[in-house]
C-alpha cells in the first residue's frame, strides 16, 4: 500500500493528519465559551443595569478559556506551515 | 517588502510585518506630537474644538476604566493602558489595508507581552519591599510548589502572545484560504467576513490584551 510513497510526502501527509487531530482541542473552548455567554445571559437577565460589567467579565473569561484552543492551533499552524518533522528526515 | 541586513557573514531577515508594525509606532508618534501641539496652542478662554474634545473624551474613558478596575492608586499606569490599547488596535487594522498586519508575527507579540511581564515583575518586586520577600513569595503556600509557581508565573507572556498571534493569524489564514476559494466572486461575499475577522477580532483582542495586563499590573501590586 505505502510502496509508491516517497519519505516527503508520507511525512506531510502525516503532519496534515495530525494538524488536523490538534484541532479536535478547539472542542473544550467551544464548550467552555457557551456555557459563559449562557451565565452572561443568565446574570443580564437578572440585573439589566449591571450589562456593561457583565459583558466585560464574561468577554475576559472567554478570551482566557480561549487559550488552550489557541494552543492547539498553533500546533496546528506550525505542522502545515513550518513543517518540524521534515527536518528529522 | 522585506529587508535583509548583512552582520559578517550571515543574512537577517527582518519581515514586513515588524517593518509594518514600526510604520504603525511611527503614525502614532506623528499623531502623538500633533495632538501635543495642539493642546499646547489652545486659548483656554474659548470652547475646545470637536479634535481636541474627542480625545480628552478617550483619555477621560481610559483613566475611569483603569480607576475602576486597578484602584485609584494605580493610575499612573493609564498612559501605558491606552498606548498599548491604540498601538495593538492600529496594528489589527492595519491588515485591512492590504498589508500584512503586524500582529500575525509571534516576534512583534511576544515583545510586546514581554514588556508587559518587565513592568508586572518590576512593580511586584517593588510591592513586596525588596528582592529577597519577592522571591520568598514563590514558596507559598506550600515550600515544594515552587516550581509550579514559576511555571505559572512564565506562562503569562506565553498565553497573553499566542493568544493574540493566534486569533489574528488564524483571521488572516481564513481569509486567504476564502479568497482563494471565491476567486471572482471574492469582492461580494467576503466583506462581512472582514467585518468579523478583522473589526470585530481585532478590536477585541486588543481590548482584551489590555484588560488581561490591566488584570496582572493590579495583581502585582495590591498591597
Amino acid at each position: 500500500m505505502f510502496e509508491g510513497i516517497s519519505n516527503e510526502a508520507f511525512v506531510l501527509g502525516c503532519s496534515a493528519i495530525g494538524a488536523g487531530i490538534a484541532m479536535i482541542a478547539g472542542l473544550g473552548p467551544g464548550i467552555g465559551q457557551g456555557y459563559a455567554a449562557g451565565k452572561g445571559a443568565e446574570a443580564v437577565g437578572r440585573q439589566p443595569e449591571a450589562q456593561g460589567d457583565i459583558t466585560r467579565t464574561m468577554l475576559l473569561g472567554q478570551a482566557v478559556a480561549e487559550t488552550t484552543g489557541i494552543y492547539s492551533l498553533v500546533i496546528a499552524i506550525i505542522l502545515l506551515f513550518v513543517q518540524p518533522l521534515l527536518g528529522a528526515l | 517588502m522585506e529587508i535583509a541586513i548583512l552582520a559578517g557573514d550571515k543574512e537577517i531577515i527582518i519581515p514586513d510585518s515588524v517593518i509594518n508594525f514600526v510604520i504603525v509606532g511611527i503614525l502614532l508618534l506623528i499623531f502623538a506630537l500633533v495632538v501635543n501641539k495642539k493642546a499646547k496652542d489652545v486659548d483656554p478662554e474659548k470652547a475646545p474644538s470637536t479634535f481636541l474634545n474627542v480625545v480628552e473624551l478617550i483619555v477621560d474613558t481610559v483613566n475611569n476604566f483603569v480607576i475602576s478596575t486597578m484602584g485609584k492608586h494605580n493610575l499612573r499606569f493609564a498612559p501605558y493602558i491606552l498606548t498599548l490599547f491604540i498601538l495593538i488596535l492600529c496594528s489589527n487594522l492595519f491588515g485591512l489595508l492590504g498589508f500584512t498586519s503586524p500582529t500575525s508575527d509571534y516576534s512583534v507579540t511576544f515583545s510586546l507581552a514581554l514588556v508587559t511581564f518587565g513592568i508586572v515583575q518590576v512593580n511586584a518586586i517593588k510591592s513586596a519591599g525588596g528582592f529577597g520577600k519577592y522571591l520568598k513569595g514563590f514558596l507559598d503556600p506550600l515550600p515544594f510548589l515552587l516550581p509550579l509557581n514559576i511555571a505559572g508565573e512564565l506562562a503569562n507572556p506565553v498565553s497573553l502572545s499566542f493568544r493574540l498571534f493566534g486569533n489574528v493569524l488564524s483571521g488572516s489564514l481564513i481569509m486567504s484560504l476564502l479568497y482563494s476559494f471565491l476567486g471572482y466572486l471574492a469582492p461580494i461575499i467576503a466583506p462581512p467576513f472582514h467585518i468579523y475577522f478583522d473589526i470585530f477580532s481585532g478590536v477585541l483582542q486588543a481590548f482584551i490584551f489590555t484588560m488581561l495586563t490591566m488584570v496582572f499590573i493590579a495583581g502585582a501590586t495590591e498591597e
